[in-house]
Parts: C-alpha cells; structure tokens; sequence
C-alpha cells in the first residue's frame, strides 16, 4: 500500500515538472527537447510483472499525451521502454544481491556501472521511439539522428544528478516489518 | 490447437505489447491529420481545468508585462475617438437617392471575444494554445485569435463546451495569407518548425521592392483574420535565383511564450464566402464535366 502511495506520488511529481516546467521553459534549440517523466517507469519496484508494466507504461503515456495533446505518442515510446525493461534488469542485475534485497533499480542496487547502461539504453529507446514517429510526419534523417541524441544527452544530463541528490533510501526487503 | 494456445500462453507478455502498442498507434493516427487537437472532449475538459488552475497562479506573476500591453492598447484606442478628430469640411451635404439599398449603411463585419489562455508550448513542432472560452461562449472552429496588442496569434481548430484548441502560428501546417503594408502584396506564411523566432513568408514576386524591417499584416483576402492587424517584420531576405519569388523570414509581432489575455476573432461573413467559393468551385468542375 504505501509503495503504491509512493508511486502515485512519485507520478504526480514528475508529471507537473514536464507538463509545467520542461515544456514551458523557454525553448533551447530545436533538436533539444529535454524530457524526465519516464523516470517514473525506470524507477518502478522490481516485483511489479512485465505484463502489468505495460499497462502502467501505457497510463502514464497516455496521461502525459493529453496534457501535451499528441494522443498516443508518448504512449507508444513508454510501451517500447516497458517492454525492454524487464530484459535489461535480468541481463545486468546480479539475481541474488539486488532483486531480493533492494525494492527497486537504483544505483545502489545494480551499482553505479550496470545502472547508467540501463538508463542510458531506456532513455534512447524511448527518445528514438518518440522521435522516430516525430519524423515520419515531418523532417529529415540528419534532423532526426542529432535530435535523438541531444534529447538523450540533455535527459542524461538531468537523470544523473537527480540520482546524486537524491539517493533513494535503501530498504532491505526482510522478514521484520518493512 | 492445443499448442497454439500453449504458444500465445508463452508469449502473453508480448502479445500483451504488440496489443497495447497497435492500440497507441492507433490513437495517434486515428485523427484527422489537419485537426490533430481533436480528441475525445472529456480529457480535453479535464486538463484545461488543471491547466486553467496553474494559469491563475501563473497570471500573479505576469501582471506586470499584462499591464503594459494593455496600456499600449488603450494608447491606440484613445487615438480613434471620435473627439480627437476633427471636422473642418463644412461644405458636404446629404445626398438623397432613391436606390432601395443604402450604400453608406455599415454592417459589422468582425466580433471580438476576449478570452485568456490556458495552456500554450513553443517547443514542439506542431503547436497548440488552449483558451478558455468554448462553445458555450460561442467560439467556432475557423475564427483567428489575436493577442492583446492585436497580433495574429493563430486560428481555432477544435472546440469543446469551455474550451477550445488554437492552431498556433508556429505549428508546420498553418498557412495564413498575409501582405506587406506598405504595398499590399500578399503572400503566404507558413513555418518551417525550426526557430520559433523566425517565420517563413512564401510567394512575394521579386519585382516588390522589400526592405528590412518592413511591416507585415493579415491579408485583405483572408477569410479568418480581420485585414491590417500586425503580423510581424521582415527579419531576413533570401533571395533563390532559381525562382521568381523571394523567400523571406519574419520576426513574429506577438510574443509567443507569454500569451496571456487574446481575442477571438468571428468573421461574421465567413460561412458566406467559403461556401461561395466552394459552390463556384463546384459548379465550374461541373460544366467542364458536362460538356465533355
């Protein structure tokens, strides 16, 4: 119960900074389009389910489309990036040590190395995603590879020190309370 | 049977996937390309009273550059009282005639609405403004929207009872004929999604003399914006020697990231003219096809 209140509240927070912060600021350049939302999705427990991850991938895309009016895009990069997700955690978390002991990825619990290669391949998936479907309607191909690696860049940039500053507290899943 | 069911039970999360991504998809391409703002009304209710809430409390910061292009409005329409002019000309005299229709008689052609706006982005390549007036306020579909100081801003594509979606002049479909001032040649703006800055006037022969910094406004034939209002300058002249046509940017008039109070802008004659142009369209097409 209080990691789904945690969650929700975690939702709300991230939603009212690309809604009203990143995409109301003045406008950098046009291959930059800083994004963070997907944050939320990356920063889930490990014991949700591949199958209920994407319904919560496709919520939380949906939600952010109707606030930005493009029904259906952000829906379809967070589904792209719910969908890898549980691969990329078996392939870099080592089982023992963190599934069973911390709650969710973080850098502490699959280490700092294994942890910027999870984010970073999740942050061009969706990026690529978003942008490639940006570009279906409208630009060139030199346009769309440099936008989809400033964008990267640029969340890249604001991913990294979220995570320095705010460390998520460590909770070892026991058998006493928690 | 057996095994293909055994198969789908296997690959449920994929399939799962595959679902929801085809069902995503769908959303985005199930609209009508042009009119990209239409979506159900309910969500569109729903986040323009979130947005509307963050608005107010945006607004208390903002008051400041409001009130000083309020005050730059008022200036200008302190100038067209009728006190300040002046008649000299005594010698006029009425003229009676007998003709049933009154040729001085005026008739009103354009209503303002005033509305304040909700939610608005630049950043995007298409991009919309919500205001927060809607169908129950009698905002149409088709009507231009001006800012305070009476920029052109953009044209309303969607409405819901409390609310509607402007197409904004920054969005790479908009198309809105516009003139020099000075000499009355049209041309069509458009914009090319790149610099917010910048917008693209297309169509102005070569022979037009140009100067930077030249006053561009809204067409006389335009069917949506009322003629003469500001659109912009001319900030850039590419001349392309492959075509007789200059290619010029313009520096838009109203200031894109903070709209804040605008106009709504009827054209109360507009019905009447697309549906003779479309009419004379279609009765043309049909007397060619006759008489084949």
């Amino acid at each position: 119960m209080r990691e789904i209140i945690r969650n929700l509240i975690r939702l709300l927070l991230f939603l009212f900074i690309e809604v009203f912060v990143l995409h109301k600021m003045p406008h950098l350049h046009r291959f930059i389009s800083p994004s963070l939302y997907f944050l939320f999705l990356l920063w889930l427990p490990f014991s949700v389910s591949p199958r209920f991850l994407l319904w919560i991938g496709l919520a939380t895309g949906l939600v952010i489309d109707y606030f930005l009016q493009s029904p259906g895009l952000h829906a379809s990069a967070c589904l792209w990036l719910c969908f890898l997700r549980p691969f990329l955690i078996g392939v870099l978390a080592p089982r023992e040590s963190s599934e069973f002991n911390y709650r969710e990825p973080s850098p502490q619990s699959l280490l700092w190395a294994p942890y910027l290669i999870y984010v970073t391949i999740l942050t061009l998936v969706h990026h690529t995603w978003l942008t490639f479907l940006e570009w279906l309607s409208f630009g060139s191909f030199g346009d769309f590879l440099i936008k989809v690696f400033a964008s990267t860049a640029i969340s890249l940039l604001m991913i990294i020190p979220i995570e320095l500053l705010f460390p998520r507290s460590l909770r070892f899943r026991t058998n006493v309370g928690g | 049977m057996r095994n293909v069911i055994l198969f789908i039970g296997r690959y449920l999360t994929f399939f799962t996937f595959l679902f929801l991504q085809i069902v995503s998809l769908w959303f985005l391409y199930s609209f009508n390309q042009f009119h990209q703002a239409r979506f159900s009304q309910t969500a569109n209710e729903l986040t323009g009273a979130v947005n509307k809430r963050y608005k107010n409390f945006e607004n208390f910061f903002l008051q400041g550059e409001e009130n000083r292009r309020l005050h730059r409005v008022n200036d200008s329409l302190l100038n067209l009282l009728s006190q300040q002019v002046a008649t000299t000309d005594t010698s006029s005299r009425l003229v009676t005639d007998t003709l049933l229709i009154d040729s001085t008689r005026q008739y009103r052609r354009y209503f303002f609405r005033p509305a304040s706006v909700v939610f608005n982005s630049t950043s995007s390549e298409k991009n919309y403004i919500q205001l927060d007036r809607g169908s129950l306020h009698g905002i149409t579909e088709n009507m231009s929207v001006l800012n305070a100081d009476g920029s052109a801003v953009g044209i309303v594509v969607h409405v819901s009872p409390h609310f509607a979606q402007v197409m904004s002049l920054l969005h790479v479909r908009q198309k809105v004929n516009v003139s020099l001032q000075q000499t009355g040649d049209f041309g069509t703006l458009e914009w090319d999604g790149k610099d917010p800055g910048l917008l693209l006037l297309k169509g102005l022969p070569k022979s037009v003399p140009v100067k930077m910094g030249d006053p561009v406004v809204a067409s006389k034939y335009s069917y949506n914006f009322p003629p003469g209002y500001p659109v912009g300058t001319i900030a850039e002249i590419i001349i392309d020697k492959s075509t007789n046509f200059y290619l010029l940017k313009v520096k838009p008039a109203a200031r894109f990231n903070n709209l804040q109070y605008v106009f709504v802008v009827e054209n109360l004659q507009y019905a009447e003219q697309t549906t003779l142009d479309q009419e004379t369209r279609k009765k043309i097409e049909d007397a060619k096809r006759s008489s084949r």
